[in-house]
């Protein structure tokens, strides 16, 4: 049996959809445990993606790991899971860890596709310079799933949706305020990234990105060194020591392509790099390059995204 | 207050990665390793600033050989009153996890503090592993961090945002960005590291749960595409057309 842990809270991300795809990939029955407010109609559509039926605890609101991991290893206990995945979000990564030590579980972070032949199971490793294969010892396993790693694939139809309480014991953790700012895209899900770099010369010209993030419907990244003088908040930075992400599209302008840079991007699909340097190294693990002053190119760009989409509709 | 700090070694950031042994090892041939940067530039020098302004011992700790002392070193130059290394490889996270609250129940901390992830593994599992083992609260992905007496005030990252939230201690906190900045040792420190307390202790003996079977190098990318840089439209149609990503 697969039990898949989702947050729910702001209604089903894709990252929840991926990991129940996952989930059904295995084999087997899926059953997810969620906590928060989502409705029992948006919680049944994971059936279609390949759920047996939804767990739901209402009162937890998902603020504490150690709650959560109380509440997960309750509900991997009675329905007999040998697997539990979580998405290698925020969440995966403070509930999985406190899991494997209480379920005495083998842990495999990180992971980027499904279990190999032999069931070894591929991860990033080196910030994205190489790829490692992880055996599980343990009867149990539970695995933390790349964001973007797989694609939600729709397989079934609507499940049955049950409500618990009582397993998760009380929260540890007082939440004293939430800031989330309106409209954003959460970095690590964005299947469309822009990310600006020194070579934009100072915060006030970060406009163009962000026209061309909106135009394209991508978050937006940055460089160390923007992060780091404060040009851009720390959330975006990328790279070795920032976020790593996997993005289907990666728009790089005026980053030098550092090889610290590179270790958190390099898992991206696909790379546009523009920089006025030709000889910059990010040329060498691009796919389509522009030799250009980022201020002409990015406005055109810009225009051409915006004809393209117009030709969309 | 108390104060835990775990450190992690981590191969310095413009290594060449290789393996060796029919690719079931990583190549540390001509490796440097440093402070993975995480423990270094926000765990351990916040540690410092609190212990500065409310007092208190700054212990750090790592699960590794006798190679891994120029590390201990290191931190200890910063400003670590002493340190203590459990002597075994580091097989895994849980391995370091189960060794590092063993010691770390027996003294009674108030705050453990971890790195948000060593830049070799990326795992980010050190932390929750120590909360549950020692049974403590985790508030992972913190970028700031205040003591009132027994009440911690911390920032943490959430999905497309911050939050503000306060926990009792002894908790086990992993650090991110944002919440220190890097120090840089002083000839004061360095000569003082030499003379600071390293206690060595055995490691007790642990089940592997996981382990690395092999590694391997993704494939360079095939030769870059060079776009006009007039011809926006080209790059568009570029990215529908042939790589199908808008
Ligand atoms: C331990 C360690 C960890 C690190 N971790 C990270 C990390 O996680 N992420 C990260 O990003 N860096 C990291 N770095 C820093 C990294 O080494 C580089 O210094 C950094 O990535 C460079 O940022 P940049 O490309 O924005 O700036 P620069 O290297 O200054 O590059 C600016 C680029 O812009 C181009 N340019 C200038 N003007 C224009 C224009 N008008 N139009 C177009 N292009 C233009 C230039 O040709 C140049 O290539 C780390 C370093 C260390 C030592």
């Amino acid at each position: 049996m697969v039990l898949v842990y989702i947050n729910s809270t702001t209604g089903l991300s894709k990252a929840a959809l991926e990991t129940v795809t996952y989930g059904k990939k295995l084999g087997g029955d899926v059953t997810v445990i969620t906590n928060g407010s989502a409705s029992n109609e948006q919680l049944a559509q994971l059936g279609e993606y390949g759920a047996t039926k939804v767990v739901v605890d209402r009162s937890v609101d998902g603020e504490d790991p150690q709650q959560l991991a109380r509440l997960v290893a309750a509900v991997a206990d009675q329905v007999a899971a040998s697997t539990v995945i979580f998405s290698h979000d925020i969440y995966g990564k403070a509930v999985a860890p406190r899991l494997s030590v209480r379920m005495n579980a083998g842990l495999v972070a990180g992971a980027i596709a499904i279990p190999e032949a032999d069931g070894t199971i591929k991860v990033n490793v080196f910030s994205g310079k190489a790829v490692g294969y992880v055996k599980v010892a343990s009867e149990k396993r539970i695995i933390s799933l790349l964001p973007n790693s797989i694609q939600p694939e729709k397989t079934g139809s609507a499940c049955s949706v049950e409500e618990t309480s009582g397993l998760a014991g009380t929260s540890a953790i007082n939440v004293l305020e939430t800031k989330k700012p309106e409209g954003s895209i959460p970095l690590p899900e964005a299947e469309l990234v822009v990310s600006a770099g020194r070579g934009l010369k100072g915060p006030e010209n970060w406009g163009m990105i962000e026209e061309l993030a909106t135009a394209l419907g991508a978050a937006t990244a940055c460089s160390r060194p923007v992060a780091d003088i404060g040009w851009r908040p720390h959330h975006e930075h990328v790279g070795q020591t920032g976020v790593a992400i996997r993005p289907n599209l990666y728009i790089a302008v005026g980053i030098s392509g550092a090889i610290q840079h590179l270790a958190g991007v390099n898992g991206s699909k696909v790379i546009v790099v523009v920089n006025t340097d030709k000889e910059a190294p990010f040329f060498k693990a691009a796919d389509y390059g522009v030799v250009g002053d980022a201020f002409e190119v990015i406005p055109r760009l810009v225009e051409a995204v915006k004809r393209f989409k117009a030709t969309q509709h | 207050m108390n104060i835990l700090v775990c450190i992690s070694k981590a191969p310095d950031t413009t290594s060449k990665i290789a393996f060796t042994n029919n690719s079931t090892q990583f190549d540390e041939n001509g490796v440097q390793y440093i402070v993975n940067p995480y423990d270094e530039w926000y765990a351990l020098v916040r540690a410092l600033e609190l212990k500065e302004s409310i007092g208190g011992n700054v212990t750090i700790i790592t699960v590794g050989t006798t190679t891994d002392e120029s590390i201990i070193r290191k931190a200890l130059a910063i400003g670590a009153d002493e340190a203590v290394r459990i002597d075994a490889d580091p097989k895994d996270a849980y391995f370091v996890a189960m060794q590092i609250s063993s010691y770390a129940k027996a003294k009674g901390f108030d705050i453990v503090l971890t790195g948000k992830e060593t830049i070799n593994y990326n795992g980010s599992q050190v932390g929750g592993m120590i909360a549950e083992a020692m049974d403590l609260p985790f508030v992972s992905l913190a970028t700031k961090l205040d003591v009132n007496g027994t009440k911690l005030t911390l920032e943490r990252e959430i999905v497309g945002g911050v939050q503000v939230v306060e926990v009792q201690t002894p908790a086990v906190i992993s650090c991110a960005k944002g919440m220190a900045e890097q120090r840089i040792p002083n000839m004061r420190g360095i000569m003082a590291a030499r003379t600071k307390p390293l206690t060595v202790i055995p490691a007790e003996a642990v089940a592997d749960l996981s382990s690395y079977v092999s590694y391997s190098i993704p494939n360079a990318k095939s030769s870059v595409k060079m776009i006009d840089p007039s011809n926006m439209d080209e790059l568009v149609e570029l990215l529908h057309n042939e790589a199908k990503v808008i």
